[in-house]
């Protein structure tokens, strides 16, 4: 597990043009690029998020649009109470995650494989229904943001470009938390659950304790993508928890390359500029991109996660 | 006090009792082996005494603590050890971070998120020594999964070791070895004495009687015989349950 | 009140057979060949949208729903031998994006052909009554109708599981998948057979309810989730399980959206508690599953892990 040089180089690459890109759209006169980037950023933090327990844990959670809702609903909640700084809407966002990740993560651990799937999407649909009943903000409906969170009491976000740094700066923060949690102590164990958990056990391993572990560090992560997402689109709704999300965002984790953290921000990249692109040819994009994820996942001899990493 | 004290251990699947108010003692520092016939429930007892599986009744006493009821993974923190019949490493892990994997689960918090695991050398050097031992050194830093069979087996004990148990139970350690990696298992198992405590099942019963202090013999979940391995090759009772039934079931499966 | 209740357990009982319908064959596809299949809900809804055109075409929704069984039965069958069957051996994560992948595919082939906006069939004249149950109480026929349709169903399916050399078969593979071989079995038609007869199934249960809810795009997702719930509850590969957990989930989920509000009362003024109990008892199937599965982690009748 040294590092890869070309890993490291390809990291530096893209983290460039990721910080470049401003300058790029200004270049290009294309204001829209910003928004589309801050997209593609928020959802690569949710990626990240993703892979860190479906790629090193093998637990693959295929509900953690939840933590994208909890994240952005944190904003609307807290917007509406007269409380704008991002500090504590992120605060909130992670805490409302710790939460709801402790106890699902808790009961969903108990079980393995086709099990655990399906309770993360169970768990996932609920916190949907939740915000669908609340009819305070908006039930099905959602809520408008009257305003972008505020840093240090100055509503700097609302430029495009601030927030966009923004949540850049959060997924290069996050991104390195996340390598270095998959190369310490802890990240070994979570890696070693998930290549034999009876091994891991015989060596005087719980697999539980990190297991969970893990599954709540992710869905802070993921929370912290709700908010930039929330903040994005000034506008929150059960949407954001919808189950074909949770879907986007495992096709993004695989797209990229199953345990390869930069691989799950290219992923997001790919799959969201992939969606830019179809809805640009054709108001039935949803039917081409199933299409070539089902010829992909098909045709790719050990699926996709083996397609690409034998590219990587 | 004895090292290990097992009483009345019971364990039923259905109606088939596999484990059948079995006793077994065993002395600090010596080389026990179990023999007996394809499933008499040699494994089970294993997985019984090792915490893998549960118990159905009956007492299992380590170094004057009760172990009924305690998981797998305490038990191996309080001192009892295991190898698996069939390989149990982890092959997407180096040999190297397979031991050092064993070594980090008794030193230290595994609660720790930022500092890189693949250097600290304390780790690393135990692992290399406990590799070293079994002698596959030279294999640290390839891909456990592309060892060949007897070096699996080598790792497998390598990482037994390492938890440092004062009791190691090894589960048919020289199954599928070539006589090359069998001779260095049995090496290394000959170097323990004294210093680990070990329940060997096996049935290279060339091997088991050059290695063992005493034998035990498991017919149908009972104990029928235990001594020294002289006097249980000569028993006539073990002849006619174990021996003569061996020779009949030779071309079972392995339980 | 008990009129009311009686009233709700029917609308209960219903909404949990229906569950079964679709739970059935998610759970044999579950427990016998490991298999995720998130696209069964998509077939639910093909299945009510077929009933749909049938009807208008014949102009009978009785031969509607009769032509919608043998047309979900090879959706079935294409979707077995063009995907699913490539699937089988692969990882979950495999099946999970494949299936995902197909939903999107159906669902926006069934927006392009029928449309965004809800559709809807008439019940049949001599079904469209109300019969009198207790005093002032009416409760329609149709409903009764898709009771006795779906009681039936699992009646049938009951009887091929323990009366029939198939349905041995099935049971032995649900139990221990290795022991199908071991029955010298051909495994490739035995699948694709359950495959088919499941999105069979689920088609029917599209087909029963398009007269009395309204058939639109959506339809199929959230009775897709509910039915994992069912199957998780139940314990997967049992069908024995699935009607049991489906009538518990339909009766828990329809008591509680009108009882909740109710029985909150008791304990907090009216207004909070309905509102409350709105945000509570959609979530209530969802906490049921929580603490059945905390205590049986493999489900009802699950097999102990």
């Amino acid at each position: 597990m040294r590092i890869i040089p070309t890993r490291a180089w390809a990291a530096t690459a893209l983290f460039t043009a990721f910080a470049i890109l401003p300058f790029l759209a200004d270049a290009l006169d294309d204001s829209y690029l910003v928004v589309i980037a801050t997209r593609i950023i928020a959802y690569a933090i949710a990626a990240l998020a993703l892979d860190l327990i479906l790629g090193y844990g093998g637990l693959v959670s295929f509900g953690h649009a939840a933590y994208l809702g909890i994240g952005a609903y944190s904003v609307a909640i807290l917007s509406r109470a007269g409380i704008t700084d991002l500090g504590l809407h992120l605060a909130a966002a992670i805490a409302g995650a710790a939460i709801f990740a402790t106890i699902t993560g808790a009961i969903s651990l108990r079980t393995k494989g086709i099990y655990f799937i399906m309770i993360t999407l169970a768990f996932a649909q609920m916190g949907y229904f939740f915000f669908v009943s609340l009819s305070a903000y908006g039930g099905d409906d959602g809520v408008t943001l009257a305003q972008r969170s505020t840093l240090f009491g100055q509503p700097v976000l609302e430029s495009d470009r601030a927030l966009y740094y923004t949540a850049f700066a959060l997924l290069l923060g996050l991104y390195l938390l996340a390598v270095a949690i998959t190369r310490s102590r802890f990240g070994r164990v979570l890696t070693g659950t998930r290549e034999n958990p009876v091994r891991m056990r015989a060596i005087g391993f719980s697999p539980f304790r990190y297991q969970l572990t893990a599954f709540v560090i992710s869905g802070c992560m993921a929370a912290v993508a709700g908010v930039m997402l929330a903040n994005q689109t000034n506008y929150v709704s059960p949407a954001f928890m919808d189950w074909h999300r949770s879907g986007e965002l495992v096709v993004m984790v695989v797209f990229g390359g199953v345990g390869n953290l930069l691989g799950a921000v290219a992923g997001a990249t790919v799959a969201l500029l992939l969606e830019e692109w179809l809805s640009i040819l054709t108001e039935h994009w949803p039917l081409l991109f199933g299409v070539i994820l089902v010829m992909v996942v098909l045709y790719s001899r050990d699926g996709l996660s083996g397609l690409f990493r034998r590219r990587t | 006090m004895s090292l290990l004290e097992v009483r009345n251990l019971r364990k039923a699947y259905g109606a088939l009792k596999v484990t059948d108010d079995l006793d077994l003692t065993v002395e600090e520092g010596e080389i026990h082996a179990i023999i007996g016939p394809n499933g008499a429930g040699k494994s089970t007892l294993i997985a019984q005494l090792s915490g893998e599986s549960l118990s159905d009744g009956g007492s299992v006493r380590f170094a004057d603590a009760e172990m009924m009821g305690m998981a797998m993974h305490r038990r191996v923190r309080a001192g009892i050890s295991r190898s698996f019949q069939i390989t149990s490493i982890l092959p997407g892990f180096t040999a190297l971070e397979n031991v050092a994997t064993a070594v980090q689960a008794r030193t230290g918090s595994s609660f720790r998120f930022f500092s890189p695991v693949d250097q600290e050398n304390r780790l690393n050097d135990q692992a290399l020594e406990a590799l070293d031992r079994v002698g596959i050194a030279d294999r640290a830093f390839f891909r456990a999964g592309s060892l060949s069979h007897g070096e699996k087996r080598q790792l497998e004990l390598a990482i037994a070791l390492a938890t440092r148990p004062r009791l190691l139970l090894l589960d048919e350690p020289l199954a599928g070895t070539s006589g090359q990696e069998a001779e260095r298992l049995v090496e290394v198992m000959h170097s323990l004495r004294g210093q680990v405590t070990l329940v060997l099942i096996e049935h290279d019963m060339a091997a088991v009687f050059s290695l063992a202090d005493r034998v035990s013999v498991l017919v149908y979940g009972q104990i029928i015989a235990t001594g020294p391995p002289d006097i249980i090759r000569a028993d006539p009772k073990v002849r006619q349950a174990y021996l003569g039934e061996e020779s009949a079931g030779a071309g079972d499966v392995a339980d | 009140m008990t009129n009311l209740f009686l009233l709700q357990l029917l609308n209960g009982m219903q909404f949990g057979i229906l569950l079964f319908l679709i739970a059935a064959g998610l759970t044999l596809v579950f427990g016998i060949m490991d298999f995720v299949n998130l696209a069964h809900g998509v077939i639910y809804m093909v299945g009510a949208y077929l009933a749909v055109t049938f009807s208008q075409v014949t102009g009978s929704y009785g031969l509607g729903l009769l032509l919608t069984l043998p047309a979900t039965l090879m959706v079935g069958l294409v979707l077995e031998i063009l995907v699913f069957r490539k699937l089988y051996d692969r990882p979950h994560l495999d099946q999970v994006l494949a299936t995902f992948g197909l939903v999107m595919i159906i669902s926006e082939a069934v927006e392009m052909i029928w449309g965004s906006a809800p559709l809807s069939v008439e019940i049949p004249q001599f079904l469209s009554g109300s019969v009198p149950l207790i005093g002032p109480l009416r409760y329609p026929v149709f409903r009764l109708v898709v009771i006795g349709a779906g009681l039936l169903t699992a009646l049938g399916l009951w009887l091929v599981i323990t009366r029939t050399r198939i349905g041995m078969r099935l049971r032995a593979g649900a139990a221990n998948r290795n022991m199908i071989a071991a029955l010298g079995v051909d495994i490739r038609s035995l699948f694709t057979i359950i495959f088919a007869f499941g999105a069979m199934l689920a088609g029917f249960a599209g087909a029963m309810v398009a007269p009395i809810l309204t058939v639109d795009p959506g339809m199929g997702e959230s009775v897709l989730i509910l039915a994992f719930v069912v199957i998780v509850i139940g314990g997967i590969g049992s069908v024995k399980g699935a009607f049991a957990a489906a009538i518990l989930v339909g009766l828990v989920d329809t008591l509680g959206r009108s009882f909740g509000p109710i029985l909150l009362r008791a304990i907090m003024d009216p207004s909070a508690a309905s509102q409350a109990g709105r945000v509570l008892a959609p979530m209530l199937v969802y906490i049921l599953m929580a603490i059945i599965l905390a205590l049986r982690p493999a489900g009802l009748f699950g097999a102990k892990s």
